[in-house]
Order: structure tokens, then sequence, then C-alpha cells
């Protein structure tokens, strides 16, 4: 039962998605149309936040709750995060979600986006059967 | 109980900036996990229809608990809705406001607009573009790019990692295309 930490951990990004609103579909088409200030308010506080955390714990070198040193895979570049990239964000502003806040819509009582998730995975099969044919 | 009642009021923007932002630490300080949600589409691959596919034939339990994660998304959006007033009217912008009349969009007593979120247009062509075509977009695209908003944008940002910025950056073009070109074009013929 050591993941029930992470379940926690994931009941408080839940409520923190819901409560910044960055699951609303509507908050998503106001990002895209230039006319709040709102969601680039939180990825930006959010990233620098992240940010600032990440260099602490670098720093000063410190270690997991029970003593694992902390390592952080580094990203690679292909050119799927061109291609992808910009496929992914056509779909994020039409279903005004990302697969974390697909979930968090799920939960605030809209099932039906099931179905977007149910898709969601359809997708990532499909690329998973693609994967070797794509440009990367 | 005031504790509660302060936390049911809307956020200001910040709060949830630094809140999202502290999962990063929460994760690396819990297990040296690093933040990101859309894996688990694979994980689920993996697990359910691996079909001989390279893609999905690796070890997918080892990474089982970002399953618990998204699990938990679920409950606290549920425990939010419920308890925390999450899925009250929402102010939404005038100048948007005027577009999305243009849709045919004016329900704003939730944070997602009832019009299109119900079991009544899956059968639809609304259905079709918003939950099907949709979702395939989200779990094609952010596979490809090897990452989503959270693995890409807010982990790897945070980690200065210049892809995740390269990412991010195309994240925004394709929704800034999506919301201001697809978006009312598929309206416009919705509504013809």
């Amino acid at each position: 039962m050591k993941n029930i930490k992470y379940l926690i951990a994931g009941i408080f990004f839940g409520i923190v998605l819901v409560k910044a609103q960055v699951i609303s579909w509507f908050r998503i088409q106001e990002m895209f149309q230039l006319t709040s200030f709102h969601m680039y308010g939180v990825i930006g506080v959010g990233v620098i936040t992240g940010m600032i955390s990440i260099q602490v714990i670098k720093r000063f070198g410190i270690k997991t709750f029970d003593g694992q040193p902390i390592t952080i895979p580094p990203k690679k570049f292909d050119k799927g995060q061109i291609f992808g990239g910009l496929i992914f964000g056509i779909g994020w502003a039409i279903t005004g979600a990302c697969p974390g806040p697909l979930f968090a819509q799920i939960g605030l009582g809209f099932t039906v986006v099931l179905i977007t998730l149910l898709s969601a995975i359809g997708g990532t099969w499909v690329y998973g059967l693609w994967e070797k044919k794509l440009p990367h | 109980m005031q504790i509660i009642h302060f936390i049911q009021q809307p956020w200001h923007w910040a709060a949830g900036g630094v809140l999202i932002g502290l999962t990063v630490p929460l994760l690396l300080l819990l297990g040296n996990k690093t933040l990101g949600i859309s894996s688990t589409l694979r994980q689920i691959c993996a697990a359910c229809f691996p079909a001989d596919i390279s893609f999905f034939k690796y070890d997918w339990k080892a990474q089982a608990w970002n399953l618990f994660f998204v699990a938990g998304i679920l409950i606290g959006a549920f425990l939010a809705a419920t308890f925390l007033n999450g899925n009250a009217p929402i102010e939404v912008a005038a100048a948007t406001q005027q577009r999305l009349q243009a849709y045919h969009l004016t329900n704003y007593s939730q944070l997602l607009p009832a019009e299109i979120f119900s079991w009544s247009n899956l059968f639809t062509w609304k259905g079709l573009i918003f939950f099907v075509i949709g979702g395939f977009l989200i779990g094609f695209g952010t596979r490809y790019a090897g990452g989503c908003t959270s693995g890409h944008s807010i982990m790897g940002l945070s980690n200065l990692q210049w892809p995740s910025l390269v990412a991010t950056i195309c994240f925004m073009a394709g929704g800034f295309f999506s919301a201001n070109v697809i978006i009312p074009w598929i309206f416009q013929w919705l509504n013809a």
C-alpha cells in the first residue's frame, strides 16, 4: 500500500485544479482568446514555484522523505514536441482539458468526459501503433 | 469550520498557481516522482490493450503510482464540487461571453458549458467533435510530444528543459489556432 500517499497527493491536486478553475472550458477559451489573465497567472506562478522548489532541492541536496536521492530525468528533444505539441494544442482548446483535467472534469460531475478520456486512451494507442513511422 | 469556509470562496489565480507549483516538490519528496499525467494514458494502454505493440511492452506496473495519482485527481475534483463550492457559476470575460453567444453558448452556471458537456450530445456531431475527436487529439498529441501541460509546461519548464519550452510553445500555438480559427468554424457549421 505504498501508493496510497500518491492517491492523497492526487486528491490535493484535484481539489487545486478545480478551485483554480484551470479545468474550465471557459477559462481555456479566455486564455486562447487573450481576454483574461487568469490562466497565464496560474501557469506562470506554478512554473515559478516549481522552478524555485527544484533549485532549492538541487542546491541543498535535499533527499526524499525516506532518504533516497532525488534525480530528475532530462527531457530529450525530438520533432514530436513540435508536431505532437500542435496536435495536442488543438485538442486542448476543443475539449478545454489536458490529460489531468480530463480526470477532474469527470470527478466534477461531467461524466460524459469519460468518453473523451476513452478517446484519449485510443489516441495514445494509435500513436503507439504508428510510433516508428512518424517523424521524430 | 472557518477554514472550510475560507477554501470555499473563489481562489485568486496566484493561490492556485503556488499550489500547482508545489505539487512538483511534493511528488519529488514523496518518492522521487516527476509530475506527468499523460503517461497514465500509455500505462492504461499497456495494461489493457498492449496488442503486441513494442511501445506498450514495458514495465507499466513500476509506474503504478501515477494511476493512484490520477484516481486521486478524480476523487479530489468530486470533493471540491461537493464540499468546496467547486462547480459554482463562473465569471467569464465580457469579450469571450460575446463570442460564445455567437456560438449559442450562454449557460455560465457551472465550470463547463452544459450545452456541450452532456450525455444527450453523445451521438450528435457536437459529441463526435468535442468528445471523440477532441479526446483523440489529446491522447495522440501528448504522447507524440512526450508529455502534456503537467509534464512539459509545469515539470519540464520548472526544471529548465528547453525541449519542454518548445513543446509548450507548440501547445499554445495549436490552442490559439484551434480557439480562433477551428472552433468558430465548427460552431458556424453546427449552428447553420
